[in-house]
């Protein structure tokens, strides 16, 4: 288990680097006229020279990304080229927005997802028509046109809940997880009919499995059978389905802080690229990559757990 | 030949086969889908011949004017032509979804193809690179590449294209993979075809048809991503595209909502057309006959044939009587397909009585129907099944009532299935699956139950019962797990046993012993049995009277030594003229070998 | 009269999977000699390695020791070019007639792909598909039908008119009728008895079943655990073997009939009993 944990840590160092290499040479090499845009059109050329020294454009790009990659090692990934903040810090300081906005909606739309996912599965008809039918229209309107709606509906017309905005917690908790309610509908709406529809594939799977027939015939309650065996074989497969909708989550929140207006790192990577703050679109980019990985081990690792012939 | 009810049809005319398109056209879903998409294609084209208004052109006397009027549908906050710029929108948006399907598909594709024929370093390589790609967020990095490329949506869709490779790669590679040790490449690489031909012939052919429904469905996503991106703004300003104007008119949205309405009508009926084909292709393909609404009528049908005739008078006296039982699946043509047909047969107590019949014969479906387990479409038609006095038909429902079953399954009738390895649940150890029945059913104790576990492997003849006890099904042999199942089946002590080709699915010695296992529990516990098989060995081993079945229906019935030695009827004389124990060898055993 | 078929010192390892491992030695040492127009039975239990040996012989398992030497050549390690010049004359039937046809060829389709590997098509090719059905006793229409719409015992027909195609020494069947209903594997069994007598073909004819492989075999190899435990006869191995592995196999096959099946279970304990008692002294 050790071992296999070790494997994993290593492996996901390993994409981390090469990610994080190829990303660092895609943006950095074309990354030209920083300077001139920070500094503005009329900036005299002595002065656009000195900003180049200062950000340290001058120097080879290999010797950029060497110093880069040994200062990101300790945690240091440098400045923003615009405002001067430390990056870490930034990103720090919005993270929470973006994981409460995501960990909410990604442990909803589990659950929705497998309560529908398992009805339509066992009960079949209407129910699983409905399913079926909710999957294709949740694939069909994308994230950020359910959020436009959404807006449209609930702030514009029913000015029921805010718009756009953020309210820390510590602030007020009730306009807090109102600001909330809104993106994170938006997120679930977007993702949990498909969701339900992989899980109830995967449940259906395991309901034809001979055993649950045999299990049938030794007396135990269908209930029984339902919740503890056939979902134990299914979750796996849901698990997974559950990671891979995690990850769409992370890219889905970057256009819905926008349109909320919510300080998060999407909104962050979205400033910062059209800016072309690229050290700040790096470290969004790495910190990113990092919370997949993590999901990732850990949906592994519970698979892991869940299957005796892996299990030691 | 044996008819199996599979074999009717070769007597028939060939099956009619469609084309893909012909049977695309039949769904009325994939018509008005491809009807769609094929208008917006034109649209795309011909944008710059239909618009009535040059879709850049601005007219600041007409600003955020609504439909109708010379606007059809409005012009927008710099009062440019709406529906001019839905149209050439078409144009963006379509070339968005080709350029990200041909980059996938050409890497992707290839890839998965060697991947899955030749497996080794390259299948572990490229599956390596295929999850890495597959767990990058994918606005997050196309947010990269507009950082180091700028605002080009054809450079966002082709790295668009590639992240989304692994979707082709996985499935050509699972497909290939499925395929390349089937017998018939076995059998044309005996022939000495090359690799090339092998996958050009018989391999691509499996992954063709994936690849277009995945095709389908990935040209909405692209559109989804490519919308997304521009309505970030962070798309190429100076192109018309339905992303730029969901952008533009979330702007103004406290202003004019209807901006918004527009594009967001027209890329989710866009996306959500190419989803719904990719739907109708996959079910084109898997050529499903779908139950038709004529299916609900065909119940109430199957019901209204339900026989309210009574149990015959002597059911009772008997363990187990089954009366008339027909058995049938609604199909979709209204009629109902009958499997089992007006069998009737009875069980004493302590009795052994064998099912024999081939494939199709109805043997299997007719034990399913004791037990109450058959498939959910499954009738019950007509007829009773009367064990220890109870009635087991619910006459109403049309099929086993499970309420009248509850009491009975795994407490008094018990099931010992064919497959022993996959009638184990495999998440959980052999000794819960054997105490959680009897704590249910016996309402002992788990202290108890594990005492008689214990005690019930050790009675099946396992050496080991602590170790196996602890165990996963996994990692015991599949002797020994039919062994755990015989064990399952007798641990409440039943007065019927159902055993479906309990022998079948192993090797000869180890079915002697498991015969000589189930002879021995038989008589020490006095259990009435139900032993279905295709095996007259078997029989002759266990059963002390016989019913032979043939197309569902009961050809004869009798003591297992007049069935054995003097069949009276012709199939049961053919059947056993099969056997080969006792023939000459090398000598023709039904007259004619082409006979059909 | 020379072999057709002698297969010297064979040894098959599969290559282990992941580092570290050794491989899967699934046979050991194997002997047999296979004569023309004759049929060598192969019999044993799953995990034998019967299997094994038949795809050994036809280049689809990995040799790595001894000689397999088909009508005086060495083809253990043949090429696929070398195998296309076989496959004229060692052909094969697998046992599962719904997967050893590609179900999306039509039956005629099927049965040409071994004529255009040599080379023969157009008129000639339709004539030998029409004798080859005739031969198999398929009806003719079957040519544009899809093999989902025959049934198991049709299919296996198709796949002998395959293995037929282009008049082969040797076919290797492996376990051509185990999947098949007793009734049916009558009717292909005759076939198979039939067609040797018509053009003088040899089997190696593997089966897990010894009442099957009495009936048709020739000579007959046992198989247990990778190596050949007795060869001989199919009168002397199949009905007094002298290896207990062989004993105790022909033992545990039930008889039709109760009375006979009892005194069978008798004979069997009492087998078992001596053996245990030999093992233990």
């Amino acid at each position: 288990m050790i071992a296999f944990i070790a494997r994993r840590f290593g492996s996901g160092a390993f994409l981390l680097l090469i990610i994080s290499t190829i990303a660092y040479f895609l943006m950095f090499f074309s990354a030209t006229n920083v300077a001139m845009n920070i500094l503005g059109e009329d900036a005299t050329s002595e002065a656009i020279l000195a900003k180049q020294r200062e950000l340290g454009l001058d120097q080879p790009l290999l010797e950029r990304y060497w110093a880069w990659l040994t200062n990101a090692i300790t945690g240091d990934f440098g400045i923003s080229w615009f405002t001067n903040e430390d990056i870490v810090k930034t990103i720090l300081a919005r993270l929470p927005i973006t994981m409460t906005l995501v960990i909410g909606a990604i442990l909803i739309a589990a659950v929705l997802a497998t309560i529908l996912g398992m009805t339509a599965a066992v009960k079949g008809g209407a129910i699983d028509r409905l399913v079926q039918f909710l999957a294709v229209a949740g694939f069909a309107v994308p994230n950020f046109v359910v959020a436009i709606f959404l807006v449209t509906l609930f702030a514009i017309n029913w000015a029921l809940l805010p718009a756009t905005g953020w309210v820390p917690l510590q602030e007020d908790p009730t306009q807090w997880f109102l600001s909330l309610v809104l993106p994170t509908s938006a997120l679930v709406l977007a993702t949990v009919a498909s969701a339900a529809q992989q899980i109830r594939s995967a449940i259906k799977a395991v309901l034809e499995k001979d055993w649950v027939r045999t299990l049938t015939s030794r007396g135990i309650p269908r209930r029984e059978i339902l919740f503890k065996h056939v979902l134990r074989s299914a979750a796996p497969a849901g698990l997974t389905v559950l990671s891979l909708q995690f990850v769409g989550m992370l890219g889905g929140a970057v256009i819905i802080e926008s349109i909320f207006a919510l300080p998060g790192l999407g909104s962050l990577a979205v400033e910062s690229t059209s800016k072309g703050d690229t050290p700040v679109v790096m470290g969004v980019v790495v910190f990113t990559v990092v919370i997949v990985i993590l999901v990732n081990l850990v949906v592994d690792l519970v698979n892991g757990w869940l299957n005796p012939k892996v299990r030691v | 030949m044996t008819t199996t009810p599979t074999a009717a049809a070769t007597h028939g005319a060939p099956l009619v086969r469609l084309s893909l398109l012909q049977r695309i056209v039949r769904n009325p879903i994939g018509l008005t889908t491809s009807i769609f998409l094929l208008i917006v294609l034109a649209i795309a084209i011909l944008a710059p011949v239909i618009s009535a208004f040059d879709p850049a052109a601005t007219d600041t006397d007409n600003l955020m004017v609504g439909p109708g009027g010379a606007h059809i549908l409005g012009t927008d906050s710099a009062g440019r032509d709406i529906l001019a710029r839905l149209f050439f929108g078409a144009q963006t948006t379509l070339i968005s979804a080709v350029v990200v399907v041909v980059t996938a598909v050409s890497i992707g594709v290839p890839s998965g193809l060697i991947a899955g024929y030749y497996g080794g370093k390259f299948d572990g390589v490229s599956s390596w690179m295929a999850n890495m790609l597959m767990s990058l967020p994918s606005i997050i990095v196309l947010l990269a590449v507009r950082a180091a490329f700028g605002p080009s949506i054809l450079i966002s869709m082709f790295v668009f294209g590639i992240l989304i490779t692994p979707s082709f790669f996985r499935i050509t590679r699972t497909a290939v993979m499925s395929v390349r040790n089937e017998l018939y490449v076995d059998a044309a690489r005996v022939s000495g075809l090359g690799d090339l031909r092998i996958i050009s012939k018989h391999i691509f052919t499996v992954v063709r048809a994936p690849i277009i429904i995945q095709s389908a469905m990935i040209s909405g996503i692209a559109i989804s991503i490519q919308s997304g991106l521009e309505f970030l703004g962070l798309g190429d300003s100076a192109m018309i595209s339905w992303g730029v104007m969901l952008n533009e008119g979330f702007r103004n949205i406290f202003i004019n909502p209807m901006l918004v309405l527009w594009p967001g009508i027209v890329i989710s009926l866009t996306i959500g057309s190419f989803a719904l084909l990719g739907n109708a292709l996959r079910d084109a393909l898997e050529d499903t006959q779908k139950l038709s609404s004529k299916s609900k009528k065909v119940a109430a049908a199957a019901q209204a044939e339900v026989d309210h005739s009574a149990a015959p008078a002597d059911a009772a006296s008997h363990l187990l009587s089954v009366s008339k039982l027909s058995v049938g699946y609604p199909q979709g043509d209204g009629s109902l397909k009958k499997v089992v047909s007006d069998v009737s047969f009875h069980v004493d107590k302590g009795e052994v009585l064998g099912i024999v019949g081939e494939s199709g014969s109805g043997k299997s479906q007719t034990a399913f129907s004791i037990l109450g387990l058959l498939p959910g479409n499954a009738k019950i038609a007509t007829g009773h099944i009367v064990f220890d006095g109870n009635e087991l038909v619910s006459t109403g429902e049309g099929a086993i009532s499970q309420k009248a079953m509850t009491q009975f399954r795994g407490k008094r009738i018990a099931y010992i299935p064919q497959e022993p390895m996959s009638n184990l649940d495999p998440a959980f150890t052999i000794g819960y699956q054997l105490v959680r029945p009897m704590t249910e059913v016996l309402g002992v104790s788990k202290k108890e139950a594990k005492v008689r576990a214990l005690k019930l492997l050790d009675m099946v003849g396992i050496n080991n019962p602590e170790r196996v006890f602890k165990s996963y099904p996994h990692e015991v042999s599949g002797g020994m797990a039919q062994r755990v199942l015989i064990a399952g089946a007798v641990s409440c002590e039943p007065d019927l046993l159902i055993a479906d080709e309990p022998t079948t699915a192993l090797d000869v010695t180890v079915q002697a012993e498991v015969l000589d296992l189930l002879r021995d529990l038989q008589k020490r516990l006095g259990m009435g049995m139900v032993l279905v098989t295709h095996n007259f060995g078997v029989v002759a081993d266990l059963a002390d009277r016989v019913v032979v079945m043939q197309y569902g229906r009961v050809v004869e019935t009798g003591d297992v030594r007049e069935i054995l030695r003097s069949p009276k009827e012709q199939y049961t004389q053919v059947l056993l003229s099969s056997m080969l124990e006792g023939k000459t060898p090398m000598t023709m055993l039904t007259g004619n070998a082409k006979e059909q | 009269m020379s072999n057709v078929l002698d297969v010297k010192n064979l040894d098959v390892t599969y290559p282990a999977k992941g580092f570290g491992k050794t491989g899967f030695k699934a046979l050991n040492d194997i002997n047999i000699h296979v004569g023309q127009g004759e049929t060598l039975g192969l019999v044993g239990e799953s995990g034998s390695g019967k299997t094994t040996l038949g795809r050994a012989i036809l280049g689809l398992a990995p040799v790595t020791a001894g000689s397999i030497d088909f009508l005086g050549k060495e083809i253990s390690h043949a090429s696929r070019r070398e195998r296309r010049d076989l496959s004229r004359d060692l052909q094969v039937v697998f046992q599962d007639p719904y997967t050893s046809l590609n179900p999306s060829m039509e039956i005629g389709q099927i049965l040409a792909e071994p004529l255009q590997i040599q080379g023969l098509d157009g008129a000639a090719a339709t004539k030998r598909i029409a004798e080859l059905l005739d031969q198999v006793g398929l009806p003719s229409d079957a040519l544009h039908r899809l093999p989902r719409e025959f049934s198991g015992g049709q299919r296996q027909r198709v796949a002998i008119a395959r293995a037929l195609a282009l008049s082969p020494k040797l076919i290797v069947c492996d376990e051509p009728v185990s999947a098949l209903d007793l009734t049916t594997q009558a009717r292909i069994l005759d076939l198979f008895l039939q067609i040797q007598k018509d053009t003088g073909v040899s089997y190696l004819f593997v089966s897990h079943d010894l009442d099957v492989v009495r009936h048709i075999s020739h000579r007959v190899a046992v198989m247990y655990k990778g190596e050949i435990v007795e060869q001989g006869p199919a009168s002397q191995v199949t009905v007094n073997p002298t290896h207990p592995y062989t004993q105790r196999l022909l033992m545990a096959s039930p008889v039709p009939d109760p009375d006979r099946q009892a005194k069978r279970r008798e004979d069997r304990k009492a087998l078992l009993a001596s053996q245990a008692k030999l093992a233990n002294a």
